[in-house]
């Protein structure tokens, strides 16, 4: 710890990475000023990731240099990235849950074998926190920190060990508005200061614009453009990272009056797979025609909710209606309410990975005429129904009998989408639906759930993204620690209070 | 393109196979014995002649119905090895249906429909205690399905030394012995008995019921993916509880075979290892059920012709259990060679990721 470290400048020129047909990164140069903050914005799978695993050394590029201070540099692996002072913070969190942040320090900077001297480490954490701009609770679990704490103990993390280029990927996806501009601050102060340099792998434009100098625009491997943010602005950034296609615009929302409570939610609870509350008493209703959004922060509940009413969780108390009905989750009441969902992560919630194509899409209807005779399957049918659905969802598959784990991210979403919407659905339960996915599958998407509802489909829609609910729903509800804490139309949204109430404090 | 995945399918368990070839050639080089030879006599003693085929089937005929034991479950999901419990369990459920009705003066036809019927569901209800046992409690069914062989094991013995016991029966507890007129029969022409023709029933009957019907399909869909089968309905605890069961009813099947057709009583005999081969069996047919057939006759034959290679050459007893050793242990380290040898160029199913990090949802490339 010498007052010699200081922000390193990093230069990336005419990086190339393919794999196998597919350019991921396509002659992308980058430069990133010492003591600047510097945004990476793209769509995703535009090459933000691959770039920076570069960077890392997590990927080998097929050509391209790397250029620390004026210096061309060979990183060979993420230790080699370490060597030379450039530092990541994931998306997801690496401490040790169970550790205090003091024994992560420690273990991070890897003492060796032999006795730790724990008096001697405190004393030289202690001497290090001294010379940040904020602090962390040394002795504290650090699964007892909450999402932004746990966020700050990684910047620690990486500045302990002498980081002076620190990169962070989606450092906000798990933080409310407030922590996210309280750490994004910070993080410039930081590089004001000439202590760092940062760069952000983000997709959100407001961050860019209230926290970074200058930004690096990719789409679809290739360098679409940047500059100052000052220079730029948020119409050009948009045209950068969409390109000229035009954007398509949200499907028409019908005018219609709100139709009979289709779905009602009473008191329900559940615990999360830990045996800890995660739904303490949740109470909703969804009309038919209507399309709820639920709003919050991961983890406050959100997930627990959606897989009780998709039958993966069983509920402790409370009760689920539909059409007045009381509902648990069987493939007959199922059935019988034509539910569709449409869960996160659909190769792990929704489709068996080493099963066809046409399998997969066989999972709601398989065992109902014409797919079944008696309990006799019928994989001609089987095969017929998938391929009609194949064409009108243009999944890209190379046969319907092709294992649904060797197509894309896209095209796992689309045939679920397929399966779930291919049918009139009376209920629709979406979760994060257009997580991962390009853009056009997105509006894609968007406009399926739209004329969804249109139809009379009552649609409750989770979503991390307060956009994505705000272009698409009726109503919103926010959750917070395992209860819906505020509610309103989207229409007289409050982007702000809705963050309030994310956070838990309102 | 389907013979091409099959192909693949079955490439792990023939390299196995060479594999053990092989190694069981230097371990026969240093006992002193010529591996040309060897295998030569294996194969004489296996399928050489119409004798010793007759001797291959009779011991293939228990190992179709044990190997569904392990294979069944395994289509759920469930690594269950209890077949051995199941066997000698139905052996001795069936013996003790068996000989009351033989007293009540019924036909063959009747008492050994009976004694079928006792020992299936005696094998079902074990193995299904399992699959429960897994399914509301969270208890690992590898473990319990071991466990639970061993308890009816020592069970059964209890009973075959004491309140079932025929007093005649002396240095060697055994029960008292089925009339030979109510012996379950053998195929006409051989000296084959007619388990073996239930086995084959049964390993077609459970294809069928795997590939073909909506039960099979939905098991599995919950074995290879229980979260997306919640999602679509699907009653998770009901099919274990059907699967484990069917896998139970044949080793109690394969138990009252051996009882009725070989044995003629129940006794410390029935726990020769038919349930455990039946484990080796399933893995080599990759827990297909029609797999098992060929397989099962391959491991009856390596069994028959045991005593052969034996004499002839001066081995120790133990030679057979080696290669068998040899075999399942080559076996399991050639799971991993799973989705690793392809004969074609097609895109690759997604792995475990590349990359050492990778976020809990899979973010932009």
């Amino acid at each position: 710890m010498t007052d010699a470290l200081r922000a390193s400048s990093l230069e990336a020129i005419g990086m190339e990475k393919r794999f196998g047909a597919l350019a991921a990164l396509d002659n992308v140069s980058m430069r990133v000023e010492a003591g600047s903050v510097h945004a990476l914005l793209g769509e995703n799978g535009a090459g933000k990731s691959t770039l920076v695993k570069c960077v890392m050394g997590y990927y080998r590029p097929d050509s391209g240099a790397v250029v620390l201070d004026g210096h061309e540099i060979t990183i060979r692996s993420p230790r080699d990235a370490h060597l030379h002072g450039i530092g990541m913070v994931y998306q997801h969190f690496t401490l040790v849950p169970s550790m205090t942040v003091l024994e992560n320090l420690v273990l991070a900077r890897a003492p060796g074998a032999g006795r730790i001297d724990w008096s001697a480490e405190r004393a030289r954490l202690d001497a290090f926190l001294r010379t940040m701009p904020f602090t962390v609770r040394l002795t504290t679990p650090v699964a007892a920190l909450a999402a932004g704490e746990r966020q700050k103990a990684e910047i620690l993390k990486q500045l302990y060990l002498d980081a002076r280029f620190l990169i962070l990927d989606e450092p906000t996806s798990v933080l409310t508005p407030q922590e996210a501009d309280e750490m994004l601050a910070m993080l410039r102060g930081m590089a004001r200061s000439g202590r760092i340099s940062v760069l952000i792998i983000t997709h959100k434009f407001r961050e860019v614009l209230a926290f970074a100098d200058a930004v690096t625009v990719l789409r679809r491997g290739r360098l679409a453009g940047g500059g100052a943010v000052g220079a730029l602005g948020v119409e050009a950034m948009a045209r950068l990272m969409v390109g000229e296609d035009r954007i398509a615009e949200a499907a028409p929302r019908a005018a219609r009056a709100p139709g009979a409570h289709l779905v009602t939610v009473e008191a329900l609870e559940a615990v999360d797979d830990s045996g800890a509350a995660a739904l303490r008493g949740v109470s909703l209703a969804v009309r038919a025609g209507e399309i709820v959004g639920i709003a919050g922060v991961s983890g406050n509940g959100q997930s627990e909710l959606v897989e009780v009413l998709a039958g993966q969780r069983r509920a402790r108390a409370g009760a689920v209606r539909i059409h007045g009905a009381p509902y648990h989750a069987t493939r007959r009441e199922m059935l019988a309410h034509r539910l569709a969902v449409l869960p996160e992560e659909p190769l792990r919630n929704a489709a068996v990975a080493t099963m066809s194509v046409a399998a997969n899409m066989a999972l709601r209807r398989f065992d109902q005429p014409p797919m079944a005779r008696g309990k006799f399957l019928s994989a001609g049918r089987m095969r017929t129904e998938a391929e009609a659905l194949i064409a009108r969802y243009r999944v890209k598959t190379p046969s319907p009998d092709a294992p649904i784990g060797t197509l894309s991210g896209g095209n796992v979403q689309r045939a679920v989408l397929g399966r779930e919407l291919g049918r009139e659905a009376d209920v629709l339960i979406a979760a994060n639906p257009v997580f991962g996915l390009d853009f056009a599958a997105v509006a894609d998407i968007h406009a399926q759930i739209i004329a969804a509802r249109n139809r009379g489909t009552a649609v409750l829609l989770v979503s991390e993204d307060l956009d994505e609910l705000l272009e698409l729903a009726d109503r919103i509800l926010v959750m917070a620690g395992g209860r819906v804490v505020y509610e309103t139309d989207a229409a007289a949204a409050d982007r702000m209070l809705i963050g309030q109430h994310m956070a838990g404090h309102a | 393109m389907r013979l091409v995945r099959l192909a693949e399918a079955a490439a792990p368990p023939l390299v196995a196979l060479l594999a053990t070839v092989a190694a069981f050639a230097l371990f026969l080089l240093a006992a002193g014995a010529d591996p040309l030879r060897a295998y030569g006599l294996i194969y004489l003693g296996a399928f050489g002649t119409w004798f010793s085929w007759q001797n291959t089937l009779v011991r293939a005929a228990p190992l179709l119905l044990t190997a569904l034991g392990m294979a069944l479950p395994a289509q759920i999901g469930l690594i269950v090895i209890g077949a051995e419990g199941g066997f000698v369990a139905g052996g001795v459920a069936a013996i003790a249906a068996g000989l009351p009705l033989a007293a009540l003066g019924l036909p063959a036809v009747a008492v050994l429909t009976g004694m079928a019927l006792a020992g299936m569901a005696t094998g079902a209800a074990l193995v299904a205690a399992c699959g429960a046992l897994r399914h509301w409690r969270g208890v690992n069914e590898t473990i319990s399905s071991l466990l639970i062989a061993y308890i009816s094991i020592a069970v059964c013995d209890q009973l075959v030394e004491g309140a079932m016991r025929d007093p005649a029966s002396l240095n060697k507890p055994s029960t008292r012995s089925l009339p030979d007129a109510l012996m379950l029969g053998t195929i006409p022409g051989t000296n084959v008995h007619l388990g073996l023709v239930l086995g084959l029933i049964f390993c077609v009957l459970a294809y069928v019921f795997v590939f073909h019907t909506t039960w099979g399909f939905a098991a599995r869909v919950v074995g290879a993916n229980a979260r997306a089968g919640r999602l679509v309905g699907l009653p998770v605890g009901r099919l274990i509880l059907i699967v484990t069961a069917l896998a139970g009813a044949a080793t109690g099947l394969a138990g009252m075979v051996e009882v009725a057709a070989v044995q003629g009583a129940a006794s410390a005999d029935l726990a020769v290892g038919y349930g455990y081969t039946g484990i080796l069996v399933a893995f080599l047919a990759r827990q297909n059920p029609l797999a098992v057939i060929p397989v099962a006759v391959l491991m009856g034959g390596l069994e028959a012709s045991g005593g052969l290679l034996e004499q002839r050459l001066q081995l120790p007893d133990a030679t057979i259990t080696v290669l068998r050793g040899l075999l399942f242990i080559m076996l399991l380290a050639s799971e991993t060679l799973q989705g690793r040898l392809r004969l074609t160029l097609r895109p690759r199913a997604p792995r475990a990721a590349p990359e050492p990090v990778r976020p809990a949802h899979a973010g932009g490339a």
